[in-house]
């Protein structure tokens, strides 16, 4: 067998799949299912991170056929620039997760076994892989069921707490009424490519030979648009998801938020690029609306959390805005045929979603991390953990200043490439896109601050200050496999965010297969220092400069002033002289967010109370006072609360027809054939 | 090889350096005379400033890391930043290397620390002044990018020396678009360096402080870093205003003359610069936090008219 990534990917998944068989037999021996597995998971992630470099890089598409699957239906296989891509971002957070694991997993193995959860990890990679892998309709559905299936079984894996099976349950509706509108979307594509005659078309290719006429076009993007999106978490299909992250174990976590919710971004990206590939102008808009959407609201309802995995989960929501920005932006410039700029969007999305499997990954593991330590979810129980953890804390600064777009880690680059592309469309011929998107550059710009207001918030209350909770448990640092895990996970974020030329040299076979040009002529024209998105005198970003100019200040200033013995004097704090400071009277996180809770108010359903208990002494001497804060996501009343009570409603209704007596229901099949006689002679 | 752009980006971060604690001296100064005060000499913060780093440090107990390096990234982030601006010459090679956005994000990331390390001890005030700063700054941000974005769509570029070259060029002076984003400019930096009507930077010890607040715990060679990255922040806005709106007597050519007369004229610009300040901080009277969202908010329909003009009429 000859070495290519087609058969590197297959054995990645076979090993995986091999494993999941395996760990049945092995739950005698825990500690060693542990390590095995986790071992084989990172051994699989990284042959298929090598496929996918390797097919990305080398610009070539393998194909295979196998005939499994039904009879006369063989499963296709296919490996081409775009799955490459995708195969090279799962993969890579696979590998750092998995290796992480092997340490976190350890914390869960002292309370519960863990067979289950080798098992659905071992398939819910293969499932991911196979989704990214699969060139028909139907290998792609299996695949994202298995995907979807083992990730509800991850999610309801803590199972004796009633949140968690909640959760669980939302997530598998709301993944099964998406997949539903994928399954409609591929039966329009295939149905319309053999002209609902022949069973042959469900295969990707023949979905790309064929021409679909634009309203049926428009209805299979549509549908996939809506199926994928429930997937992605796309505001306002997003409820499950805040549910769902926080509660699976935070390895799994981090495989939820960085890489499943890419394969939603993969399936948007195939069907609209590279099966329909002839679309209008405006379902690019729709695109680009509900990623300003997502993005904006996102961040809005993160900056409302105290829950420290909930609040991430919420940035998923935000970062699945971002990367949907440059999509659709791509998206418009490809229907009005501006081939580079479609390039250099397209890019700017890509290689954001690249950019937010790493650190997102990052910022999960190192909430896990805190979860292991302190065994607590709630920020306003948290505080001063720098000082218990300093590695952990490190190192989710680097995840924290990366997902603000901060200079000079990576996500910076792929949203000052998002600019770019926002200020390259006063070429377009539309007057109103031409007005529209410099506001979407606003709400971008929006996006970003806020951001960077919530992870000050997070950072700051879960590390900085004084431990504010009741207990005081015995806090102790990561154990050195996580820590590895989340030092690659940031050395990435650095080399990314220093080196973005690299990558996107690299990655510049997508954009060539999706929209016919190649970026990397004019970004990287001036050398690997230099990033010029379209023409150097428009734009560009030299981040080895930027940081190794900053980084020399700053060691020029620290030497300079340490020439001199250093004289630091450690005293109590000062706060203007006031003594009796507290650690309860530290901002918490719902001080901190409360301006812009405030200001951006009436988005939320916020029920404010205080209750003021009188004291026994006197009654101008207040009591204990008690401070409640409900916030609501207003999607759940608006859309959903209907929603359920609409389908328990109609099925009470229908419900009247279950008599229970044998009569009623020949009744009913009586009627039904005599109707069926009239109708359909 | 020429050296003449490497040996003016050097002489522009010294300049930078050594001219914003004389420009924030003169702004003190005005400010006593618009007030019928006796006032400090022009000398007087380059003296704070020594006598700061001359100073012992006194560090809270339970101050982290963070609290000791914030100080450092502040100062390099504002020197890289005062690197990037072409003040004197277009002709920057920091320039290419940072564009308008990676300038706007510099300071972001400057805030972003500030405000951990307001954090970081664990009094109400870091925490507050870093609440406040950070809500401030999440609406002010998208104004300023709004307000640069309208300069740049006119300029075809978001590098600050081509934007400047075109602006120097002429024809665009004048634009109703340029105006609106010049008003825009002038709220957002009142409000990006902490003057009045957003943040009072002479109080101290208030419950309306926000700067002043994450800082201070702060003290010896930490503050006067910060207090003079916040000098060079003060002047750097007012000279970014200078040369994006009002280009005139910058060096194009590239030659030692024009350089130095393009200082002179840099400096001239900087006074009446602040003189401006002095009126608009005299005029007004510090908003309350929640009025500050009006404030912001028309800085950046400002923004946006000035944008809308610029695809409606030219």
């Amino acid at each position: 067998m000859t070495l290519n990534p087609m058969n590197l990917a297959g054995g990645a998944i076979s090993l995986l799949l091999a494993m999941a068989v395996l760990a049945l037999f092995l739950h005698r021996n825990q500690r060693l299912l542990n390590t095995l597995g986790f071992i084989a998971a990172a051994a699989a992630s990284l042959a298929a991170t090598a496929a996918g470099v390797w097919v990305v890089g080398g610009n070539g598409t393998s194909r295979a056929v196998m005939s499994i699957g039904l009879p006369d239906l063989p499963f296709h296989l296919r490996l081409d620039p775009l799955a490459g891509f995708f195969m090279t971002v799962v993969g890579l957070l696979a590998f750092i997760v998995s290796i992480y694991s092997i340490g976190y997993v350890k914390g869960i193995m002292r309370q519960r076994p863990i067979t289950r959860l080798v098992i659905f990890y071992a398939l819910f990679l293969a499932g991911m892989f196979m989704v990214i892998i699969a060139d028909d309709a139907l290998f792609f559905l299996v695949s994202w069921e298995i995907m979807a299936a083992a990730s509800y079984f991850l999610v309801l894996f803590e199972d004796e707490r009633v949140e968690n099976r909640r959760a669980a349950y939302l997530y598998i509706v709301v993944a099964h009424v998406g997949a539903i509108a994928i399954l409609l979307s591929f039966g329009v594509m295939s149905g319309l490519a053999t002209g609902f005659e022949g069973f042959h078309g469900f295969t990707f290719d023949a979905m790309r030979q064929a021409q679909f006429p634009a309203a049926w076009a428009t209805a299979a993007f549509l549908l996939a648009l809506f199926g994928f999106g429930a997937k992605a978490g796309v505001i306002p299909l997003h409820v499950w998801l805040p549910e769902a992250h926080p509660v699976a174990p935070s390895n799994v976590s981090a495989l939820m938020s960085g890489v499943m919710l890419k394969t939603a971004i993969y399936g948007m990206v195939r069907v609209t690029f590279d099966l329909i590939r002839v679309f209008p102008w405006w379902w690019g808009t729709i695109v680009l609306v509900l990623g300003l959407i997502s993005a904006v609201m996102g961040v809005l309802y993160a900056l409302m959390q105290h829950d420290l995995k909930r609040l991430l989960a919420y940035h998923s929501v935000e970062n699945i805005g971002i990367i949907l920005i440059g999509i659709g932006l791509a998206m418009i410039f490809r229907s009005f045929d501006f081939p580079l700029l479609a390039a250099l969007a397209l890019t700017a999305g890509l290689y954001h979603t690249l950019n937010h499997a790493i650190f997102k990954g990052l910022l999960f593991m190192g909430a896990g991390s805190v979860l292991h330590a302190t065994h607590e979810r709630n920020m306003d129980e948290m505080g001063g953990l720098i000082h218990h953890m300093p590695w952990t804390a490190a190192l989710f600064l680097v995840g924290c200043i990366a997902i603000s777009g901060l200079p000079p880690f990576n996500g910076f680059v792929s949203e000052w490439l998002t600019f770019q592309a926002f200020l390259l469309s006063p070429s377009l011929p539309s007057p109103l896109m031409k007005l529209l998107i410099p506001m979407g550059a606003a709400l971008l710009a929006l996006t970003a601050a806020l951001a960077a207001a919530c992870f000050v918030k997070a950072f700051g209350v879960t590390f900085l200050g004084h431990w504010r909770g009741h207990n005081n448990p015995h806090i102790h640092e990561a154990d050195w496999c996580m820590m590895l895990g989340m030092i690659m996970a940031a050395a990435l974020c650095l080399v990314f965010g220093i080196l973005p030329t690299l990558v996107i040299d690299w990655m510049d076979n997508v954009p060539e297969q999706l929209v016919g040009t190649r970026m990397g002529t004019t970004a990287g024209a001036f050398g690997w220092m230099w990033l010029t998105p379209v023409a150097r005198e428009r734009a560009s970003y030299s981040g080895p400069l930027v940081f190794l100019v900053t980084l020399s200040v700053i060691v020029i200033a620290y030497l300079l002033l340490h020439v001199r013995a250093g004289s630091i004097k450690r005293v109590p704090l000062w706060d203007c002289g006031f003594e009796k400071v507290t650690a309860r009277m530290q901002y918490t996180s719902a001080a901190f967010s409360m301006p812009i809770r405030r200001i951006f108010g009436f988005l939320f359903s916020i029920r404010e109370q205080v209750k003021l208990n009188p004291a026994a002494a006197h009654r101008t001497v207040p009591g204990r006072m008690q401070y409640t804060l409900r916030i609501r996501d207003r999607f759940w009343g608006w859309l959903y609360r209907p929603i359920i009570d609409i389908s328990f409603w109609m099925s009470r209704r229908v419900g009247r027809l279950q008599q229970g007596r044998i009569q009623a229901y020949l009744i009913y099949s009586f009627v039904t054939i005599i109707v069926l006689l009239i109708f359909m002679r | 090889m020429n050296f003449y752009p490497f040996i003016s980006e050097i002489l522009q971060i010294g300049i930078v350096l050594s001219i914003a604690p004389a420009f924030a001296g003169w702004v003190r100064m005005v400010k006593c005379w618009f007030q019928g005060r006796t006032s400090p000499s022009l000398f007087q913060p380059y003296r704070d400033i020594r006598k700061l780093f001359a100073k012992d440090v006194v560090l809270a107990e339970n101050a982290s890391w963070i609290f000791r390096f914030t100080p450092y990234l502040v100062f390099g982030t504002t020197v890289l930043a005062g690197g990037i601006i072409p003040m004197l010459t277009t002709d920057l090679p920091l320039s290419a290397a940072a564009d308008v956005i990676v300038l706007v994000a510099l300071f972001a990331i400057a805030r972003f620390f500030t405000a951990l390390a307001g954090m970081d001890i664990g009094t109400a005030f870091g925490g507050m002044g870093s609440s406040r700063e950070m809500t401030i700054a999440s609406l002010a941000e998208p104004a300023m990018l709004m307000a640069i974005f309208t300069i740049s769509l006119a300029a075809r570029s978001t590098s600050l020396s081509q934007i400047v070259q075109v602006m120097y060029s002429g024809q665009s002076v004048l634009r109703p678009s340029i105006a609106f984003a010049f008003l825009a400019f002038v709220l957002i930096s009142l409000a990006e360096t902490g003057r009045i009507p957003v943040d009072n930077p002479a109080t101290h010890l208030e419950l309306t402080m926000i700067h002043e607040a994450m800082i201070l715990e702060y003290s010896g060679r930490h503050l006067a870093l910060i207090e003079w990255a916040g000098m060079m922040k003060l002047t750097l806005f007012m000279a970014l205003g200078a040369v994006l709106f009002f280009p005139w007597g910058i060096d194009v050519s590239g030659s030692a003359s024009g350089g130095v007369f393009a200082f002179f004229f840099l400096l001239l610009k900087l006074a009446a610069s602040g003189v401006i300040l002095v009126l608009i901080e005299t005029g007004l009277a510090k908003m309350r936090l929640f009025r500050l969202t009006e404030f912001l908010g028309s800085a950046f329909l400002m923004a946006t008219l000035g944008m809308l003009s610029f695809f409606i009429l030219e």
